[in-house]
């Protein structure tokens, strides 16, 4: 499986999520937000965290318009696999990929721990490594994670279990505890928790690694 | 030709600074402040006849995000 990171000025999680791309046997390049086109024969897309150009105007506003952002569009278009955490999270929904918007931490402080997650659909590639209803732990780290999305569009992502995973004990005040939402196709994933972060004992936990195992997985029998 | 243009969170979405921004007004003891709304404001430099066409144009594909933010485009 070959899978492209993207790296904008300020991603600061690129690194982490090719060592646990790597560590579940995918093929990994990293690829410069400059660049208008992906390398050739990728499967999947990952949005890294950090603070691309600063969090400037909005999170991932100034990313989400970048050259290489219309590539990881068509790929989305083309059905290509597109995994987004934290920052790369907020860009896709601000390529419109993923509905909703992500807004300040509802009580305005900048988060960083482990959360328990429950699994709320293994319907995807990304989540069919676990059971619905499975807690997991992953960390989080951001100050913009507050998931907005109007009522017409939740009704959407509930009827189609487009929820992915939402939090146990809410740390931001996001609509419907949600923490990572899919696409319509399941086939683009943006989250807020970093699963990049638990995939090594070293981590603390290892959580994660059934979310990149899953997502390999895909390409190993097709 | 000079634009400003004004960015605020749409009415109904919760705004999570303006509203510290009120308790802090209400603990510096101004009293009767029942509601606090931050925004942004940015102003552009524009070539002279730019249309107003154009630069909605530029509010809904970067200055603004339409699914939680308005926004007024006032040209000066």
């Amino acid at each position: 499986m070959r899978a492209a990171v993207i790296v904008f000025p300020g991603s600061n999680c690129d690194r982490d999520m090719a060592v646990a791309l790597r560590a579940a046997g995918a093929d990994v390049q990293m690829v410069w937000h400059k660049d208008a086109s992906l390398p050739e024969g990728i499967d999947l897309v990952a949005v890294p965290g950090g603070f691309s150009f600063g969090d400037y105007l909005r999170c991932g506003a100034i990313a989400a318009q970048s050259p290489i952002c219309q590539a990881v569009v068509g790929h989305a278009a083309r059905g290509g696999y597109v995994l987004g955490v934290c920052n790369g999270f907020q860009v896709l929904t601000e390529t419109g990929l993923l509905p909703g918007a992500l807004m300040r931490n509802a009580n305005l402080k900048f988060i960083c721990k482990t959360t328990d997650l429950k699994v709320e659909t293994s319907a995807s590639a990304f989540t069919e490594g676990y059971n619905a209803g499975d807690t997991v732990g992953f960390p989080v780290a951001h100050h913009d994670g507050n998931y907005t999305v109007d009522d017409a569009t939740l009704a959407e992502l509930r009827g189609e279990d487009r929820i992915a995973f939402t939090y146990g004990d809410n740390p931001n005040g996001s609509v419907a505890d949600i923490a990572g939402v899919l696409s319509e196709n399941r086939r683009v994933l943006g989250m807020m928790p970093h699963p990049e972060r638990a995939v090594d004992n070293g981590h603390g936990g290892t959580d994660g690694q059934a979310l990149f195992r899953g997502l390999i997985g895909q390409f190993a029998t097709a | 030709m000079k634009a400003r243009v004004y960015v605020m969170l749409k009415n109904g979405v919760l705004d999570p600074q303006g509203e510290a921004v009120r308790h802090a007004l209400g603990s510096l003891g101004f009293d009767g402040v029942e509601g606090v709304r931050q925004g942004k404001v940015i102003e552009l430099d524009l070539a002279d006849g730019t249309s107003e066409a154009l630069i909605e144009q530029m509010c809904e594909k970067l200055l603004a995000n339409t699914v939680i933010e308005s926004y007024r485009i006032e040209v000066l």
